[in-house]
């Protein structure tokens, strides 16, 4: 019987659907409004870039293996059976690559009052950027 | 935001400028000298070099010495971010026990992240401020690590 899997990815979630926890997919068409990525005859593509994935490996017949994917895309992949969630984490070398090229990643966050800012907003002016914690 | 900067502790102060670029990466810095005594850290040195630089009367680092300065995230820390964000899924739902194994595992995977070490006490039943994490912080200095590691000193060393 199909169980359904929470994906945590991307500072979101999914559902998604799938024949066994212990070895979880992801359908083939929900793929691209997922995660972004589009399986092509030249592997995994997103835009112009594309990475070399073993389809005999990833497409099953119940959907694309979630841990082939995961490795592919140099993500690391965790997941909880019990409780049917698995989170997929970035990538490291997407997170260098994007510190390296000192483009200051954006991001959104709250006030106290619950007004959201992001970082883009502060264009223009030299930011001091502090991330502290009260515990 | 640990995740997208690859943050590893707090303070962690960046500089961005007007364009958007980092002009300054993950830095260790406070702003002021409540905590020197604690962390030997003087916070006059890093807001003076703020203030000229906010007033253009001094440089920020160049692109290249922003890139040689900074620590970009690896495969282990990535793993460790992966598994906190499945721990404190679970811890969330009411299932601390089970979301235990992933912090514990997180730890192991990234000892030196302490938003993930020190950040998930509270969650996991432990105190943040108090003998609990001066425990982790006494393992982790008696093995020759150092907790607070500004720019500064690691170019030095």
């Amino acid at each position: 019987m199909p169980d359904t899997l929470t994906l945590l990815h991307d500072g979101g979630s999914d559902e998604i659907t799938v024949a066994d926890l212990a070895r979880p997919t992801i359908p083939a068409d929900a793929l691209e409004d997922t995660l972004g990525w589009d399986l092509q005859p030249e592997g995994l593509c997103r835009g112009v870039a594309c990475v070399p994935v073993d389809q005999s490996a990833l497409v099953r017949e119940d959907g694309l293996d979630l841990g082939v994917l995961a490795d592919a895309l140099q993500r690391p992949l965790v997941t909880d059976e019990k409780h049917a969630v698995a989170a997929l984490g970035a990538s490291h070398h997407d997170r260098g690559q994007a510190l390296a090229s000192l483009e200051a990643p954006d991001f959104t966050l709250p006030d106290l009052d619950g007004t959201l800012h992001s970082l883009s907003d502060q264009r223009g002016k030299k930011v001091l950027l502090v991330a502290y914690a009260s515990w | 935001m640990p995740d997208l900067y690859g943050m590893i502790n707090v303070p962690t102060i960046l500089w961005i400028d007007e364009e958007g670029r980092i002009a300054r990466p993950n830095d260790v810095a406070f702003g002021s000298n409540d905590f020197k005594e604690m962390t030997g850290i003087d916070s006059e040195a890093h807001l003076e070099r703020l203030r000229a630089w906010v007033r253009g009367e001094g440089p920020a680092m160049t692109p290249e010495e922003v890139r040689a300065a900074q620590s970009l995230p690896t495969e282990a820390e990535q793993e460790a971010r992966a598994e906190f964000t499945l721990a404190w899924w679970l811890s969330q739902r009411g299932h601390g026990d089970d979301a235990e194994p992933h912090y514990v595992r997180a730890g192991e995977l990234a000892p030196h992240d302490f938003t993930i070490r020190r950040g998930t006490m509270l969650i996991r039943g432990l105190d943040p401020m108090g003998e609990d994490f001066m425990q982790i912080v006494n393992e982790w200095t008696e093995a020759g690590n150092t907790f607070y590691r500004p720019l500064e000193a690691a170019s030095s060393s």
